[in-house]
């Protein structure tokens, strides 16, 4: 703090150096931000961000088969599958004991279950097992074991034991992009039996199309909205906010109700003869239905980034371009379009962020053609309870959406998210 | 685009008129849909289309029996008490702490500040499904899964990045040297942000508090997977509605919430204007 002129430091009223005085009062308001902002990061942090995590977590977790049956895995892991061998006594030994326990608390149908999603069959053979097993004599387990199910002499199962041992996998990762470790190598299922990277394409191709057609929906709107006079441009914004606000659910049932066959839109069409009453058009349960349905729901994502964008280019420079003789189209083109690109690019972006997200819609107008990945994981959920494998493919959809709001932050800014 | 000019080509004059068209039906296309479920939920027989007594205007085409429906039936009504149980309670939770954040993250020497930032704005970006995923898992291992409380922490951590955003942008407006006068006439600082502070930026807390509220009461991927039967919401009960057995009477709740919708998007109107204007008087 010393100034050219003299070496002293200067004091405040009480003494204190005014350096010192003025670092005591930044650290004070640094603490007390940081008091202000805590509450809300530690509530997002627990109901939110820990959640988040324990997905990931879970999308790789694979505890269950070691916890169930641990002296088994231990057995099984001088045991080498290429040889062509089953495993020998001990192992079958160590598996009579693990099953013992596992019977008595009523696991070893969870173990069977989770391994189902690696090998069919699994589930039963160990539903099947569970009810032998208190029967079963000392000694001489391996013959038992085959008699109770002769799958235990199928060498598959033993290598998808030994395999998911591990505490940790990858397998949820490689069935989510169609994909399992044979033992020799990971290899993809065959194109037929591909499907979540053909889901995966078919939720970018409709997203895109979706960001497509809200673009071309929106650009004219916003461009109306920037170059009109500001009283008309506000009372027609009530007309895109209308939609903004209202529940998705609505927007949602009221597409339901125009697009079905007998729904107004084809009445209104038939009552018209443009088709007649058997050709009825199909507009909802396929892909038309759920692009039409999210153009409508995200088209005021679109515009509200445009028109900001729009309303600061200046009329000016369309006018130095018309006076230099340029013609309509050409200082449009040359001139204002360049100009709205970040415009597009904003809201682009977001209307796609929104649209690869998706759930509700699609599962309401998309029938089977034209639903997301976000049903595939809802239904791993809450049908298939395949949690690991729904775990997986949130985070790879997770992941898409974070390079895209990455790009995002780049182009916009985050605190330049601006609503209504 | 303005009025078009006296000298204007034929060609010009009808590309002119042509953009209107297009406009206006992309408007139509907006707020068709919208508007309607409105005619279409006083029908008085259980279709979804227009009968032709309700194209002839004829009183008998219409009745109330869908909203006779929504205000008798069980199930409804249930769904109607739970959204007005959820809703409120998630809205003051993420008001209240969303505003102290707003105001913690606007002064001038916070550390991390854009990590923070991305931290409490993710729940608007994740993807609902992810949030719900997420929070499914993680809640039903420390029992939150299935209860009251459990959904009104996942609706107010989903309503907060809009409480941050509104409050920061009208905390971007706020002249800081009121507070520091309130300051200096020996204020002390819960009294100098209850009686300077928050009056000047309440438009921002409001709009960010009905953010929030329509967040929670639209909300219905996440309670869909966090909620048990109990905690069965409007949309939830709507979502059911449209994929198992479409009743009529889902019109009218779309219908009253189309209403619910204008008077937010009302207030919210007026509450820009205000600002506006105040912004317009005082020097910033």
């Amino acid at each position: 703090m010393s100034d050219a002129g003299s070496n002293a430091p200067v004091l405040t009223n009480d003494g204190v150096p005014l350096k010192v005085s003025l670092q005591r009062a930044l650290r004070r308001e640094k603490l007390r931000a940081f008091l202000l902002i805590a509450p809300l990061l530690i509530f997002i942090l627990i109901t939110f961000v820990l959640p988040i995590a324990d997905m990931l977590f879970r999308s790789v977790e694979n505890g269950i088969v070691a916890d169930t049956i641990p002296q088994t895995i231990k057995s099984l892991s001088d045991w080498d599958p290429s040889t062509g061998e089953l495993p020998g006594e001990p192992t079958y030994a160590a598996l009579h004991a693990d099953l013992s326990v596992a019977v008595k608390s009523k696991t070893h149908t969870r173990l069977g279950s989770r391994l189902n999603y690696e090998i069919s069959g699994a589930s039963s053979l160990f539903r099947k097992t569970g009810r032998r097993i208190k029967k079963m004599d000392e000694g001489n387990y391996k013959e038992q074991f085959l008699k109770a199910d002769k799958k235990w002499g199928d060498i598959a199962y033993w290598r998808v034991i030994r395999q998911f041992g591990a505490r940790y996998t990858a397998g949820y990762f490689l069935n989510a992009v169609d994909a399992e470790n044979t033992g020799d190598g990971v290899q993809f299922r065959p194109e037929d039996e591909q499907i979540y990277l053909f889901l995966f394409g078919r939720t970018m191709f409709l997203s895109v199309s979706i960001t497509v057609s809200c673009l071309l929906l929106g650009y004219p709107i916003a461009f109306l909205l920037a170059n009109i006079k500001v009283r008309t441009s506000n009372l027609l914004m009530i007309l895109v906010l209308l939609p903004f606000w209202t529940s998705l659910l609505v927007r949602t049932s009221a597409w339901k109700v125009l697009l079905q066959q007998q729904g107004v839109i084809n009445d209104f069409l038939v009552w018209t003869g443009l088709i007649s009453d058997a050709g009825r058009l199909v507009m909802i349960n396929n892909q038309t239905g759920t692009i039409i349905a999210m153009t409508h729901i995200l088209l005021p994502f679109m515009i509200l980034p445009l028109f900001s964008v729009m309303k600061t280019i200046s009329p000016s420079y369309v006018r130095a371009a018309k006076s230099m003789g340029a013609n309509d189209w050409t200082a449009f083109w040359r001139i204002y379009f360049p100009q709205s690109i970040p415009g597009i690019g904003a809201g682009a972006i977001l209307v796609f962020i929104l649209s690869i997200g998706f759930y509700i819609t699609p599962e309401l107008v998309g029938g089977t053609s034209g639903i997301f990945i976000s049903n595939r994981i809802a239904y791993h959920i809450s049908s298939s309870l395949n949690w690991g494998l729904a775990a997986a493919l949130g985070v790879m959809l997770l992941a898409m959406v974070m390079v895209l709001f990455y790009v995002y932050d780049k182009i916009v800014g985050i605190d330049n998210v601006k609503l209504g | 685009m303005a009025a078009l000019p006296p000298y204007a080509s034929p060609a010009q004059r009808t590309w002119h008129y042509t953009f209107r068209i297009i406009c206006g039906l992309i408007f139509f296309f907006l707020i068709f849909p919208i508007m309607v479920i409105v005619p279409l939920s006083f029908n008085s027989l259980p279709f979804f289309t227009f009968t032709p007594e309700m194209l002839r205007l004829d009183p008998a085409g219409y009745s109330l029996i869908n909203y006779k429906d929504f205000f008798t039936n069980p199930d409804w009504n249930n769904a109607l008490r739970n959204s007005v149980t959820i809703a409120p309670v998630a809205t003051l939770l993420a008001t209240s702490i969303g505003t102290l954040a707003a105001i913690g993250l606007s002064q001038s020497h916070v550390p991390f500040r854009s990590a923070i930032m991305a931290i409490l704005i993710s729940p608007m970006i994740v993807p609902l499904i992810i949030s719900a995923a997420g929070m499914y898992f993680f809640y039903s291992r420390i029992g939150l899964q299935g209860t009251y409380l459990g959904v009104v922490l996942a609706h107010a951590a989903l309503g907060t990045p809009f409480v941050i955003i509104t409050v920061t942008a009208t905390l971007v407006g706020f002249d800081r040297s009121l507070t520091r006068a309130a300051a200096s006439m020996g204020a002390n600082p819960v009294t100098t942000f209850f009686k300077v502070q928050l009056p000047l930026i309440v438009p921002g807390v409001i709009s960010g508090a009905l953010f929030a509220f329509i967040t929670s009461f639209d909300e219905v991927v996440v309670v869909l997977f966090l909620g048990s039967a109990g905690q069965k919401t409007l949309p939830w009960q709507m979502f059911t509605g449209l994929r198992e057995q479409i009743s009529p009477t889902i019109l009218a709740v779309a219908t009253l919430m189309v209403a619910i919708s204008i008077a937010l998007l009302t207030t919210l109107e007026f509450l820009r204007r205000r600002s506006e204007r105040l912004r317009g008087l005082t020097p910033a």
